[in-house]
């Protein structure tokens, strides 16, 4: 039995209801926070703190619900790897745009 | 000349044949039926199915990368429009969708725990759950839509520049205290809605392609498919669904959520 | 036993010699045991057939375009006629021909094996990727039967979505499926060098062919979508008005060159890479020597695939991005020549002191060698936005794509199918007349694309049906060229089709070469390996090879 157990871990623990439900109640936090903060002026930050609180409920998901921080080295550099590839689409498309008449539409 | 250490690639077969009087148990163990020939164990095939599920998603992201780098240079270029494109989505709906989604997600995580602790009646349970979420999900979608649709907001033809030249004759935008866009700065609007639309779009058919697939595994689950120590496809499907999640954590924040607070 | 000087070939005596059997051809009969196979050698197979189809009919489209060039009116064919040509061309090469080239073919039969596996990782996907490129490949054939598309390939805005009424949508989408049959080779192949390597094959005793997959594949993976949400932009844009990419609506046609050229840039180093990855192979067992600076070979492939992902908009000089973008741009692209360089010195290094024979595949790779640092250097001139100001649009950028794509790639590809041939089939080629094939080939080559540089530079435009008359004789040398260049490519068809019957038996390993694919009878069995191999040296470890050859002889004495 425990080796059955074994193979159904592979190399990492099982990650229980308790650590899933504590995920879900800080999504739904999460979720509720960022409605309430879209209501408040804040001028250039509203955008900044939705996308904040976007990657951070994004983050969790990442970590616990997909396992990533009980995964290998592998699965936490590819990612990265997604992300960093990503970043570069964005910044060196919007590097263009941002000097380039930004503004005067 | 033949390397000591050289294993042959049959030997779990031929313990298996050799071990079936002492104990189908243990040959089980050695040689599962769901093993591929080309793997040498079911933890290889395991971890490599994995990785594989984890590339794919990669491409998602720069799939969607794409719609996300035209949706943050419109908007910063358009960003009257935007926001006037925004109040016409509906909050509420959109909050809603939020949490059935991440709802969703725990069920999806706890399937994947009751498979791997082969609690047979949980995890159709919890994919079951799942599915209805998602089903719940596109049925807002589909509410949500068809108000648009109503409303002359779907980028074509049939556009409409009504409710943003003219913000009192509409309901969402008085609401909002939308004041009158000019005419051009109205136009722009269609970009929002086409990136509203694509965007979603592509999302709600990355949930119906989700929810296919969950239909097949609680038919699969029944049978007890997924409750015998080989989680692959429940865990690599929960990979899927959760990266679908957080797509839709990020398109909800960037297109319902620009500045309500007028 | 060898012992001819001028070839290191080594086969067996021919008298007694047989295919040996069983073998992966010939496990298995009939039409569904190879539609349905999940062998990866079989799918290389498959790969190679089709694409050998593909690349004739873009060929005779190449000609269609070189005689029409020969006069410097519009008279062979509607102007809007050329422009369908130039575009299919286009299309056909670099998808369904180029991309897929050695990793679908090349890579997919020898990966495995090169590892100590049995397999890919993911052997029904392969075959999924093999059905993606038929289904896009013959989609954008009917697209091509049925009123073609004549925007050139890279499909520019606004004049793909508001312009012009050809087949922009069925191409595209026949495009998006074939790049789905890319990407999901790439994620086979880093899955499997992962995950599947025998014990003992650290990643730095791999052959640096597999490193050049690696790297491909990375690109293939994180590239090939954008590439695709590019092309559904365009389609949601022409078939509904969205107004992405539509000035009238407040989009920026330009949008679509930053997502199209994001993918198609890396896409060249999709194509080039693998084809580099043949010539380590190749320039080592010719030389019968190791690949100088493994190290710095492999480090410079991963190097090309990160920095291939940061240069793309040096597509775009004159398109209206902002200077600041043109000043960083051709930064970056200075140095993403520097790995492709690097990996040219090694070469040339390995050749030092190196015990040289000038078979068939070595041949090639000597053309690679010459053609492609021509092609790279030109690549350098385009990357200063200077010059690249009055270059670009020219018929130096097409020869610069030229020289690297088929002066480059094509070469390489044919220097593979020619190293792996008696592997794959168990039969070797007939040495003379496909060492002919490769010296028409690179002289036909030079004809056909020397002189576009001089046109380029002297200012004819690219994608013109018609020309000022003072450019006739060099098209005319071009077109001259083509000719030679087409007999070239129709020779090695002809006599490896010829040696599948008549060629002589290779046996297992008639270059001598290291790696574990030579140490397994010709053609393979379907697994591969009857025992498991275990890696045990260092990559092109030539005393390795030899001190087995004198186990074996003491053995057999």
């Amino acid at each position: 039995m425990s080796e059955q157990t074994k193979h159904a871990e592979h190399e990492h623990h099982i990650v229980g209801p308790g650590v899933y439900v504590a995920i879900l109640l800080a999504l739904l936090l999460g979720t509720g926070l960022t409605v309430w903060a879209s209501f408040l002026e804040l001028g250039p930050w509203n955008p900044i703190i939705a996308l904040a609180i976007a990657t951070a409920k994004a983050t969790l998901v990442v970590l616990f619900f997909m396992h990533v921080k009980y995964s290998t080295k592998l699965t936490k550099l590819t990612v990265v790897a997604g992300i960093f590839t990503f970043l570069i689409l964005v910044s060196m498309t919007l590097a263009d745009y941002i000097s380039r008449a930004w503004g005067s539409w | 000349m033949p390397d000591n250490s050289a294993i042959v690639y049959d030997a779990q077969e031929s313990a298996s044949a050799a071990n079936n009087a002492n104990g189908a148990n243990s040959a089980h163990l050695e040689h599962p039926s769901y093993l591929r020939h080309h793997f040498n164990s079911a933890e290889q095939q395991a971890d490599t199915s994995n990785f594989a599920m984890w590339l794919f998603l990669l491409t998602e992201v720069m799939f969607f990368g794409g719609l996300f780098t035209a949706y943050l240079i419109y908007r910063n270029w358009y960003y009257p429009a935007f926001v006037a494109g925004s109040h016409q989505l509906n909050v509420i709906w959109g909050t809603l969708n939020t949490v059935v989604l991440i709802a969703s997600s725990f069920t999806m995580a706890m399937g994947v725990w009751c498979a791997e602790t082969r609690r047979r009646r949980g995890l159709i349970l919890c994919l079951s759950l799942t599915f209805i979420l998602g089903l719940c999900f596109l049925g807002i979608k589909t509410i949500e839509y068809h108000e648009k649709w109503e409303k002359h907001h779907v980028p074509g033809v049939h556009y409409s520049l009504q409710s943003f030249v003219d913000p009192d004759s509409d309901a969402a935008a008085r609401a909002a205290g939308d004041k009158p866009l000019p005419l051009d700065m109205a136009r722009h609007t269609e970009i929002y809605f086409s990136l509203y639309f694509a965007m979603t779009g592509m999302h709600a058919l990355h949930m119906i392609i989700g929810i296919g697939i969950l239909g097949f595994m609680i038919y699969r689950a029944r049978a007890g498919a997924y409750t015998s120590g080989h989680v692959t496809f429940v865990e690599n499907f929960g990979l899927y669904w959760h990266f679908v999640d957080i797509v839709w954590i990020y398109l909800f924040a960037l297109l319902y959520l620009i500045s309500r607070h007028q | 036993m060898n012992n001819n000087n001028n070839t290191i070939v080594d086969l067996p005596d021919q008298a007694t010699a047989r295919i040996p059997q069983p073998n992966f051809m010939s496990k298995e009969n009939g039409l569904l045991s190879w539609l349905l196979t999940g062998d990866h050698k079989r799918i290389a197979i498959l790969y190679l057939i089709s694409i050998t189809f593909f690349f004739f009919i873009g060929g005779a489209l190449a000609g269609l375009i070189r005689l029409e060039l020969l006069t410097p009116q519009a008279d062979l064919m509607a102007t809007d006629t050329y422009n369908k040509v130039f575009t299919m061309h286009g299309i056909i090469m670099i998808f369904l021909f180029l991309v897929p080239s050695v990793p679908a073919t090349l890579g997919n039969f020898l990966i495995p094996m090169m590892i100590g596996a049995k397999d890919l990782a993911l052997p029904k996907v392969n075959l999924l990727s093999w059905y993606l490129y038929m289904a896009g490949g013959i989609l954008a054939l009917y697209a091509m039967m049925t009123g073609g598309v004549d925007t050139g390939w890279t499909f520019t805005t606004p004049l793909s979505t508001h312009y012009v009424n050809t087949n922009v949508i069925t191409t595209g989408f026949a495009i998006f499926v074939a790049g789905f049959s890319s990407i999901f080779t790439g994620l086979n192949f880093i899955v499997t060098i992962h995950k599947m390597r025998a014990p003992g094959m650290t990643w730095f005793r791999l052959p640096l062919f597999v490193w050049a997959h690696y790297a491909a594949s990375i690109l293939m993976v994180l590239g090939t979508p954008v590439l695709a949400i590019a092309i559904v932009l365009v389609m949601l844009e022409r078939a509904f008005g969205i107004g992405v990419f539509d000035p009238a609506k407040g989009g920026d046609p330009l949008l679509f060159q930053h997502l199209f050229w994001f993918y198609s840039h890396p896409a060249v180093y999709i194509m080039i890479l693998p084809g580099m990855g043949v010539i380590n192979e190749v320039i080592s067992t010719f030389s019968r020597k190791r690949v100088f600076g493994y190290t710095a070979v492999a480090f410079s492939s991963v190097a090309i695939a990160v920095f291939g992902f940061f240069v793309w908009a040096h597509h775009m000089f004159i398109m209206g991005i902002s200077n600041y973008a043109v000043l960083v741009f051709s930064l970056l692209t200075m140095l993403v020549a520097v790995p492709s360089a690097i990996k040219i010195f090694n070469w040339t290094f390995t050749l030092y002191k190196g015990s040289i024979t000038f078979e068939t595949p070595m041949l090639y790779a000597f053309g690679f060698m010459g053609l492609f640092t021509i092609g790279g250097m030109t690549g350098v001139f385009l990357g200063a936005s200077g010059t690249d100001i009055h270059l670009t649009e020219t018929y130096f950028i097409v020869a610069h794509f030229h020289f690297v794509m088929v002066g480059g790639m094509l070469m390489a590809f044919l220097a593979g199918i020619h190293f792996w041939w008696p592997k794959i089939t168990g039969r070797m080629y007939p040495e003379k007349i496909s060492q002919l094939a490769a010296v028409v080939t690179f002289i036909g080559f030079n004809l056909t694309f020397f002189p576009q540089f001089i046109l380029g530079v002297l200012g004819m435009p690219r994608r013109y049906a018609s020309y000022p008359p003072e450019f006739q004789v060099l098209n005319v040398f071009s077109t001259a060229g083509a000719t030679i260049l087409g007999v070239g490519y129709l020779l090695p068809v002809l006599y490896l089709i010829w040696s599948l019957k008549y060629g002589a038996i290779a046996g297992n390993n008639p270059w001598q070469a290291t790696g574990l694919e030579w140490q397994t009878q010709s053609p393979p069995l379907t697994e591969n390996f009857a025992v498991m191999p275990v890696m045990d040296h260092e990559a092109y470890d030539y005393e390795w090879l030899e001190s087995q050859k004198a186990k074996e002889v003491a053995s057999a004495g």
